[in-house]
């Protein structure tokens, strides 16, 4: 699959780093602002997919192959239900407890700080990865699928 | 009925949009339609005061136009003969008829637009949402109360969401696999 | 009112589904009764001259929310629910594409009565 013409590769390769920017600070700000990880998982994978548009297939499964993006996948998942768990070992009480609010951070006062509400920026990370690059991984198999099919009807 | 008329722009240009999507012939411009829907679905939700919903539906509404037009623009039979057969239209116009009716119905039971339930509740203990909002930063330190709600009083919810995830696209990475030989040619 | 347009939306979006006989045209179809339920359940939790369900520095005073924030929020748990709804409706999506691609691929053609005659 080919890429684009001269100008839309120069002005991409600067918008996409914005773009992947803007992702992780949604990610990372959601329990202050609108947003959270679904939001920003969404906004990764878009700054790999104008990567894709842009230059071509090939080229962005160079910075981020297909094998690479299903293991991110997994460990964003993986992730999420390690913190789950954590709540049965520290709480005590049950699955998705907040054990990092009620017991370390319980006396102080952390409203409307980046560090602050326990496992929630941990759980929006998981979630932003898993869903970032599972959407990335759809897309890449979706090209790649074209790209053969039309080999082959014209060749 | 007349001060709520930002909604009733918003919807009245979403349903025009899928109207057009539904009839044209051309896909691309159903698809460029369904795009305009969207769109003015997340500018509706802003203006419903919902922020986390309104970048969530822009994002999301990039990704399947990216989809939607892989799937249709390097297709040559695109067009497709309409000969319908006209006693299953008709019967399927009023059935569809018959369902939007007895719906309308039901709205009469619900609470009113512009009084959410768990305003006009007026019972001893406190709805769902009246604890969520009162309690959200002092149980969960997080100033996003919608954050909150969805991953630490709803967790299990969030969980569900990212199992169904993880399997559609486990789904179609299997369909849209292709057999080893044909990729070493 | 506002809930019988969004109930027609759902009809319009039924109606491509049962009628239309190109594939990519009934997924569209489904893409419209997705739209039509998540505005419909952001719509149920909608107060007169309300704001968005996010505390800032002002709204809260030595640790207790202010009850101009309470009186004046909508509601959070529709929110909720639509957030997740919206992203799985991207996951079925792709789904749904990547059968129409296999479809296409071996028959050709994207109408449905054409593979219905078709055998194998």
């Amino acid at each position: 699959m080919k890429g684009m013409t001269i100008i839309v590769k120069t002005v991409s390769s600067w918008i996409k780093i914005l773009i992947f920017l803007f992702g992780i600070y949604i990610t990372l700000f959601g329990h202050l602002t609108p947003g959270g990880g679904f939001a920003g998982g969404v906004i990764l994978a878009c700054s790999y997919v104008l990567l894709m548009l842009a230059f071509g297939r090939e080229c962005a499964e160079e910075n981020l192959s297909g094998r690479l993006a299903s293991k991110l996948d997994s460990a964003g998942a993986l992730l999420f239900i390690g913190v789950a768990l954590c709540g049965f070992f520290y709480g005590g009480a049950s699955f998705f407890y907040n054990f990092i609010n009620q017991r370390w951070l319980a006396g102080k006062e952390t409203a409307f700080e980046l560090v602050s509400a326990g496992t929630i920026p941990l759980s929006n990370l998981a979630i932003c990865l898993k869903v970032g690059a599972s959407l990335f991984m759809i897309l890449l198999m979706l090209s790649a699928f074209r790209s053969e099919t039309t080999d082959q009807t014209k060749g | 009925m007349l001060t709520f008329w930002e909604f009733y722009v918003f919807m009245i240009f979403i349903i025009i949009a899928s109207i057009i999507a539904v009839e044209t012939k051309n896909l691309l411009s159903a698809v460029i339609c369904i795009s305009a829907a969207g769109f003015g679905g997340s500018l509706l939700f802003l203006f419903l005061k919902a922020p986390d919903i309104a970048i969530t539906q822009v994002v999301v509404e990039v990704l399947a136009l990216v989809i939607l037009i892989r799937a249709t623009i390097a297709r040559d039979k695109t067009f497709v003969s309409e000969e319908r057969e006209f006693f299953g239209l008709v019967v399927s116009i009023v059935i569809l008829c018959v369902i939007f009716l007895a719906g309308i119905k039901a709205f009469d039971a619900m609470p009113q637009f512009g009084q959410p339930a768990f305003v006009v509740h007026s019972g001893p203990s406190p709805t769902a949402s009246q604890d969520y909002l009162k309690g959200g930063l002092k149980e969960t330190g997080a100033a996003n109360i919608v954050s909150s709600v969805i991953l630490d009083y709803r967790a299990y919810d969030t969980l569900g969401e990212a199992t169904v995830l993880f399997t559609s696209i486990v789904g179609a990475a299997v369909i849209l696999r292709r057999q080893s030989k044909k990729e070493t040619e | 009112m506002l809930f019988s347009l969004c109930f027609l939306l759902f009809v319009i979006g039924l109606y491509c589904v049962l009628v239309k006989k190109n594939m990519v045209k009934i997924v569209l179809g489904i893409v419209i009764m997705e739209y039509a339920v998540n505005v419909f359940l952001i719509m149920l939790g909608y107060r007169i001259g309300g704001e968005a369900p996010i505390l800032t520095a002002g709204d809260v005073s030595a640790g207790v929310v202010s009850d101009s924030f309470l009186s004046t929020s909508v509601d959070p748990l529709p929110q909720a629910l639509v957030l997740t709804a919206i992203v799985i409706s991207l996951g079925t999506l792709a789904l749904m594409i990547s059968i129409c691609v296999r479809v296409y691929e071996k028959y050709g053609t994207f109408d449905i009565t054409q593979i219905r005659r078709l055998k194998g």
